[in-house]
């Protein structure tokens, strides 16, 4: 079953990134740049934690398990481990004090943590309400929190013209109804159109927000939903991080006008 | 003027008292706060988010419980050091200034409070105002604070805030100590209708210390010492502004302090960058950049109170005062506004005697009364 055959869920709208790959360069747009990866520790969340480190970025991580984080800490002694669960609400701030307190700021935030829903996948109709319930707590009110309890920080990135991110990971589940897919699918349809409806209405404030579809890739969370998938179709998590990385670093590669503006007032 | 007791940072029925540079009062709803500013003004707020400075514990020596309140640091960097004031056991229903007394603090006492271990370096010219050093890394010192940490209380609340109560919808570094409540009356759509009238918005960062400790030897050196930063972009936009003769508007007594600070430091300009303010405003200070300010409804004798006789003279703030009472104003964190426009009188003509007056009258306690060993 071909889940996931999307790469690219860019945002229709005006502002939307010519979303060009840039590889590691010496003018690479991701160096120094504080990020903030949920469900770092495994999966596509790791493998992006590798790949912006290795790009030069500050890096922390959030997962929920303290021995994976600690075990991601000791891989990768650059990055910042937290211990969290984005699904509670308890957890945001916490989370975000420390990630701020480890990094000074931010300037990109990847709400990547997914919680797939019932296990196995089931049809709608027999999904537990309280399964749905946390589906929606960990993919569609955690992003919402997290970016809102880090809204000041990133639009102080902004206004000092660094470009502020908000990566929202995506899945064509999210466009397409699959059966037996209701409890995720609902709920990243739900995180596409926040983040389609924020990115608008942050614009003014230099933050652009992003929904990515990284496509079916081999990684717990798809062993889980498709136990029996032809794993050597899927896509490799780290190759999927490395796409993921080229796209926020094109658009960190542009700079906001409204901080140009500034300057230009100021100095003329 | 009456307690607000309800954690709501921007109530539907919140108003504002304000007094043009003529000393003319008059009132409006809070919200209408943007039709108050000009195309070309900046607008200043203080972007710190607010620490969860209360960590209760136990004092190891004695067994007996604590409860240390983080009241201020001398950088926005580390996490290490802070000075802190310590009560006896209690909560946040019996009001500061009764609480018990802690037990006595030495230097090199250690206390437990949750994960995080520290020990008191020395006492600060108080027996229970502290410097005291977290045990640990830089990581496990943020985690124990953002695990164990709670929001700083107050008794005229009748439940316990929780930390999204105390963070402005701007906040961002979590450095202070007391939320900046001036900035509650903020959200992001008053931000986009400044946005749009050519009013410009930028951040300061600036360590909010305790506001009261319940003791008045301690409060009598109110503000701490705190350190700020100003961004580049708040800088340019300061600079500009000057320079076009649009109005510098402070959100609140931190953001005033600071830019005041930063003023007398450099004959008016404003540059970017990290620093210490050390100064108190009062009715002698002349201000060099501050054109007006939105603060809480203060009560004399405190010192944002004083920082207020900086802008207009003491026949007007009498007159404030009795317009506060007689229209059941709201004071405190979660309360009503006042604006208030420098008096024409209070021009800007600054020497160099200025700043050095402001420099010796540091508020800063001192930290070598009792040194350690």
């Amino acid at each position: 079953m071909n889940i996931h055959h999307k790469t690219v869920d860019s945002i229709p709208s005006p502002l939307s990134p010519r979303l060009t790959p840039t590889g590691a360069h010496p003018c690479n747009p991701l160096t120094d740049i504080r990020v903030a990866i949920t469900g770092g520790s495994s999966g596509l969340g790791l493998s992006l934690v590798r790949e912006l480190l290795n790009r030069g970025a500050k890096v922390a991580l959030v997962a929920r398990c303290r021995n994976r984080v600690e075990c991601v800490v000791q891989e990768l002694p650059p990055a910042h481990g937290i211990v969290g669960d984005v699904s509670r609400k308890e957890d945001i701030h916490p989370i975000t004090m420390q990630i701020l307190g480890a990094l000074g700021g931010l300037d990109v935030l990847i709400n990547n943590a997914s919680d797939l829903g019932p296990i196995p996948l089931q049809l709608l109709a027999d999904t537990e309400c309280e399964d749905i319930e946390r589906t929606l707590a960990t993919n569609l009110l955690g992003p919402f929190r997290l970016t809102k309890a880090m809204l000041g920080s990133l639009a102080a990135s902004a206004r000092e013209g660094r470009v502020a991110v908000v990566v929202n990971v995506s899945s064509d589940a999210a466009v397409h109804a699959y059966s037996r897919w209701g409890a995720y699918g609902a709920s990243k349809a739900a995180l596409l159109h926040l983040s389609r409806i924020w990115n608008e209405e942050l614009s003014l404030e230099g933050v652009r927000v992003l929904s990515i579809d990284p496509g079916d890739m081999d990684t717990p969370l798809h062993a889980a939903a498709v136990p029996d998938a032809d794993r050597s179709t899927l896509k490799r998590p780290e190759v999927a991080a490395r796409e993921l990385a080229d796209m926020v670093a094109a658009v960190l590669s542009r700079r906001t006008p409204d901080s140009d503006a500034i300057v230009q007032e100021a100095i003329g | 003027m009456i307690a607000a007791h309800l954690p709501i940072q921007r109530p539907s029925n919140a108003k504002v008292l304000i007094v043009d540079g003529q000393g003319n009062i008059e009132h409006r709803a809070r919200s209408e706060f943007a039709n108050l500013l000009r195309p070309g003004d900046v607008v200043v707020a203080n972007d710190a988010a607010t620490l969860p400075a209360s960590l209760s514990g136990q004092h190891s020596r004695t067994g007996r419980r604590i409860e240390v309140r983080l009241a201020g640091r001398d950088s926005l960097d580390g996490n290490r050091q802070f000075s802190a004031v310590v009560f006896g056991e209690g909560n946040f229903r019996t009001p500061t200034e009764d609480r018990s007394k802690p037990p006595e603090l030495n230097c090199g006492d250690r206390l437990e409070l949750g994960r995080l271990r520290g020990t008191v370096l020395r006492l600060l010219n108080h027996p229970r105002f502290i410097s005291l050093q977290f045990e640990g890394s830089p990581r496990e010192i943020w985690e124990g604070l953002a695990r164990h940490g709670r929001p700083i209380q107050y008794a005229h609340l009748p439940t316990p805030l929780a930390v999204w109560d105390t963070w402005t919808p701007i906040a961002g570094p979590p450095v202070a100590f007391e939320p900046p409540s001036a900035g509650f009356v903020l959200d992001w759509s008053m931000l986009a209708s400044m946005s749009a009238r050519k009013i410009r918005f930028g951040t300061i960062t600036h360590a909010a210390g305790l506001s009261s400790t319940g003791d008045p030897e301690l409060d009598a050196l109110l503000p701490f010492a705190e350190p700020y930063r100003i961004p580049r972009s708040t800088s340019l936009m300061i600079k500009h502004a000057q320079a076009s003769h649009g109005r510098i508007i402070a959100i609140g007594t931190t953001v005033a302090r600071a830019l005041e600070h930063t003023a007398a430091m450099f004959d008016g300009v404003v540059p970017f960058g990290e620093r210490l303010a050390t100064q108190r405003l009062g009715a002698s200070s002349r201000l060099r950049v501050v054109d007006a300010i939105l603060s809480g409804t203060h009560e004399r004798g405190t010192s944002h109170y004083e920082l207020l006789r900086a802008f207009v003279d003491d026949e007007i703030l009498g007159r404030i005062d009795k317009e506060l009472n007689a229209r059941d104003y709201r004071t405190h964190e979660f309360g009503d506004s006042v604006f208030l426009e420098r008096a024409a009188n209070r021009t800007r003509p600054l020497g160099p005697a200025i700043c050095r007056r402001m420099t010796v009258n540091s508020s800063t306690p001192s930290v070598s009364a009792k040194e350690c060993a």
